[in-house]
């Protein structure tokens, strides 16, 4: 295994004063994509939230060799990690347009040109760009939400439930292209998701959460063969 | 960990300090306020009750604002033209009617009711912002209106009125008998509002301020209640202005300013708008605050008194009583 | 009908004013979903500075570029120290804050340079134009006040910082997440304000005279316009600020009772909120389920 990009070492997070993850370790590796995968309520989102500086946290997040858990969130951002939370975060009020200038805020010098890729990989963000965001369908208002994120240029994209909300056949085109994204692009991926057959189908390693300790861990084939995730996650 | 506990939270049946139950020691507690408050006046001098008796009204008419303001979300900037609208009504009735000056209040509170429905029918149309400037020309308009009207108002001379004379054989002087008058009040006020906002119309107006369309969608009248608590909110701070013009024996328009709308709000806040112990700190802070910051500085009292502001909010952003409140509760059931 | 216009025309000139302040309490409610009722303090003392400074020999446009400055470092220092501790508070703690520095203003304003009623020199020669319809102070006032409305449209649409904070005041949460530090744009809002006030207050000393009570009035009908334009819309601010001036005009002229100016002035405000309860330009504050 490549070096990690992103560690986690005996991570405690905070929702509100409870604890809600109780020292996990996770590691994402360079270029490759990790699923954490949990029901509702294990502690996913919050250990995004972590990564991002968004709740409380203990122990240690790496990212590329620099300490994250001290950081502000903008200056995680500005560090090369993009998350897209839960719920998308698009900007509702803005055009789709000014929703992707705003992702391009740190790299200002590269992001017309960024823009156009976006919407090479989101064709119908082109068409809607003067759209307000708002407008937009719940699968668009994700792309528009990755695209978002990926104008950063960031090295680490975090995910968080993109599947959510959305029907089968538009979730399996958002998880094509951001395989064919990391792939092209060279990002590393973490993705929560709830959906569990989609994301082991694609990604290399996973971590199954659960009331906030990681109960199993292992590549990403390992986890979908596994008798017990596969009654207990993918239904069958 | 422990599961976080409802603010309004009651002590559970069975709950025993001393021997005694945890109401029992309440219903002690109110008891000895009161009996103390009844002492008071016989212990300071004539100016001090009547700076009690100011403190009394003025948390009535906070009392009023908190109804609206903390149950209902409403901001108003416009209630001292409300008390004014009290003032105004006892003063006119005594001074042209000869009406004695306790068969005021009801007229006072009635008149003052309607007021607060005919301006809550409107303004349940407007959020925020807006509400406040619908609120603020009430506060504008009020010294104009009473300027204008001066056949009836006195107009900018005021009505000056004789100070009601204490009941024979009780011993007592005017400033003493007035302050009784008003601590009656005061109590009833207080009852009539815990028994409002701890019963459905409470309830009401909590669920309205804070979830709207959950409120509606489950078949609260918003409207009606939202109206109910203009009304009753304006009603409680008339009867205040009623009294205070009994108390003062004089009403001109000055007296009635913006300032004072803005007076009433700060007091509300600094207490805490969703309390009812909170509007009787409101009450001190009104009376008390300008005259510390006038000993404080002479050269620029006012910035003392925004100063004063600032650090209570700053401190206590829920007012004394509403961050005082929750901590007293932490504090119970760790011990 | 000479007079009629003449009324218009005046009213817009003061108009011009309550809408420079109504874009300022316009900034500030954007960027920080605050109304700043010390705005009008705030202007009068930006107000002073420049006037001590034009007493010291300072020329006027020297004055004032000094005072903007100033006012503008100020404005985003008083976010930074004296709101952010009551940015996620209940509104009324805020609204009691601003209210404290209002005070805190005057009253220091008062004691720093007393309550006579001073002179203040305007850069716009005071001629009558139009067939004596307006003045070409006035009209300075009106282009003024168009121009800070153009600058501003355009640095919210065009700029990148305009972009951010908008972003910062729409979605505290995403702007983060997209590198950008929200305390930066907030603070940068209140200090385009305090600049916007500054300038509101170097119009209205050479017209109202300058005093520390200058601004109270001001206030009152900026607000008022503000709010009658739609609080979230710049547009909105300066139409609003006109149409209250003009109605404030041709109400003191017209009205018999004209001890009822204000009463008269905001009834009318008020019955156009309810036919439009956001303003004329505003949009609804909407409401998540």
């Amino acid at each position: 295994m490549t070096a990690p990009i992103l560690e986690l070492r005996s991570v405690k997070a905070f929702y509100g004063h409870s604890e809600v993850v109780h020292g996990i370790d996770i590691a994402v590796e360079e270029g490759g994509m990790t699923v954490l995968l949990g029901a509702n309520g294990a502690g996913k989102t919050t250990t995004l939230r972590a990564i991002c500086g968004m709740v409380k946290s203990e122990g240690e997040i790496l990212f590329a060799g620099e300490r994250l858990d001290r950081r502000a969130t903008e200056a995680i951002a500005q560090l090369g990690v993009a998350h897209v939370p839960e719920g998308r975060g698009t900007f509702v009020g803005l055009s789709v347009e000014e929703n992707l200038r705003l992702g391009g805020h740190t790299r200002r010098a590269t992001a017309r040109e960024s823009m156009q890729r976006m919407y090479g990989y989101f064709p119908i963000l082109a068409e809607r760009r003067r759209q307000q965001a708002g407008a937009l369908s719940g699968g668009e208002q994700q792309m528009l939400a990755i695209a978002r994120a990926l104008m950063m240029a960031p090295r680490l994209l975090v995910l968080d439930e993109p599947s959510f909300g959305l029907a089968p056949r538009i979730v399996e085109d958002i998880f094509t292209i951001i395989e064919r994204i990391r792939r092209e692009q060279k990002v590393s991926v973490l993705l929560v998701e709830q959906n569990a057959n989609l994301a082991l189908a694609l990604a290399d390693h996973a971590y199954l959460i659960e009331t906030g300790y990681i109960v199993t861990s292992g590549s990403a084939k390992a986890l979908a063969d596994d008798p017990q995730i596969r009654r207990s996650y993918l239904g069958y | 960990m422990e599961k976080p506990v409802a603010p309004a939270a009651r002590e559970v049946a069975g709950d025993s300090y001393a021997g005694l139950n945890a109401g029992v020691w309440r219903l002690i507690g109110v008891l000895a306020l009161i009996a103390l408050a009844a002492a008071l006046p016989f212990a300071l001098s004539k100016y001090q009750v009547f700076e009690l008796t100011m403190v009394m009204i003025y948390a009535i008419a906070v009392l009023g604002l908190n109804i609206l303001t903390g149950y209902n979300g409403q901001i108003s900037l416009g209630h001292g033209g409300f008390f004014a609208a009290g003032a105004y009504t006892a003063a006119i009735l005594m001074h042209r009617y000869g009406v004695p000056y306790w068969a005021t209040l009801p007229p006072a509170a009635l008149i003052c009711f309607v007021l607060g429905v005919l301006f809550g029918l409107p303004a349940l149309r407007f959020e925020g912002p807006y509400l406040a400037l619908v609120t603020l020309a009430m506060a504008l308009a009020m010294p104009q209106l009473l300027k204008y009207f001066d056949t009836w108002t006195g107009g900018q001379q005021g009505i000056n009125l004789v100070k009601p004379l204490p009941p024979p054989g009780l011993g007592l002087d005017h400033d003493r008998w007035l302050y009784f008058v008003v601590f009656v009040v005061l109590l009833l006020a207080i009852r009539v509002a815990a028994n409002l906002l701890n019963g459905r119309t409470g309830r009401a107006f909590v669920a309205i301020r804070d979830h709207p369309i959950a409120a509606t969608a489950m078949g609260i009248d918003t409207a009606r209640y939202k109206t109910i608590a203009f009304g009753t909110s304006t009603l409680f701070t008339g009867v205040a202005g009623a009294l205070s013009a009994i108390v003062i024996g004089f009403v001109a328009p000055e007296s009635f300013s913006l300032f004072l709308s803005i007076s009433f709000l700060v007091g509300s806040a600094v207490g805490g708008i969703a309390t009812i112990s909170g509007a009787i700190v409101g009450g001190f802070f009104i009376q008390f605050v300008p005259n510390l910051a006038n000993d404080i500085s002479d050269a620029a009292p006012w910035a003392i008194y925004g100063l004063a502001m600032l650090l209570f909010m700053y401190a206590m952003p829920r007012g004394v009583v509403g961050s005082l409140g929750p901590w007293l509760a932490r504090w119970k059931r760790q011990a | 009908m000479h007079q009629l216009l003449q009324q218009i025309f005046s009213g817009l000139a003061a108009g011009a004013i309550y809408a420079s302040v109504a874009l300022a309490l316009v900034m500030i409610y954007r960027a920080t979903d605050l109304v700043n009722f010390a705005q009008g303090e705030m202007a009068m003392f930006s107000t002073y500075i420049a006037w001590t400074l034009v007493n010291a020999g300072v020329p006027f446009w020297g004055a004032y570029l000094i005072t903007l400055t100033v006012s503008f470092l100020g404005g985003m220092m008083i976010e930074r120290v004296l709101i952010r501790p009551v940015e996620n508070a209940p509104v009324l703690a805020a609204v009691v804050v601003t209210i404290g520095l209002l005070l805190i203003f005057n009253a220091t304003a008062g004691w720093i340079y007393t309550y006579t009623v001073q002179d203040f020199p305007s850069p716009f020669p005071d001629r009558p134009i139009f067939g004596a319809l307006m003045t070409t102070r006035d009209l300075g006032v009106i282009v003024v006040t168009l121009a800070m409305l153009v600058l501003l449209f355009a640095f919210f649409r065009f700029t990148p910082i305009g972009l951010a904070m908008r972003a910062a005041a729409q979605n505290p949460q995403s702007a983060q997440l997209c590198g950008i530090h929200v305390g930066r744009m907030l603070a940068l809002g209140w200090g385009l304000a305090a600049a916007i006030g500054a300038t509101a207050g170097i119009m209205v000393a050479p017209v109202l005279f300058l005093d520390p009570n200058m601004m109270g009035g001001v206030l009152v009908y900026a607000f008022a316009g503000a709010l009658l334009g739609g609080i979230t819309s710049p547009v909105g601010a300066v139409v609003g600020g006109l149409m209250v001036g003009v109605t404030e005009n041709l109400v003191g002229t017209y009205l018999i009772a004209s001890q009822l100016k204000l009463t008269v002035a905001f009834a009318l405000i008020i019955l156009v909120l309810v036919f439009k309860p956001n303003g004329l330009f505003g949009t609804a504050i909407v409401r998540r389920v």
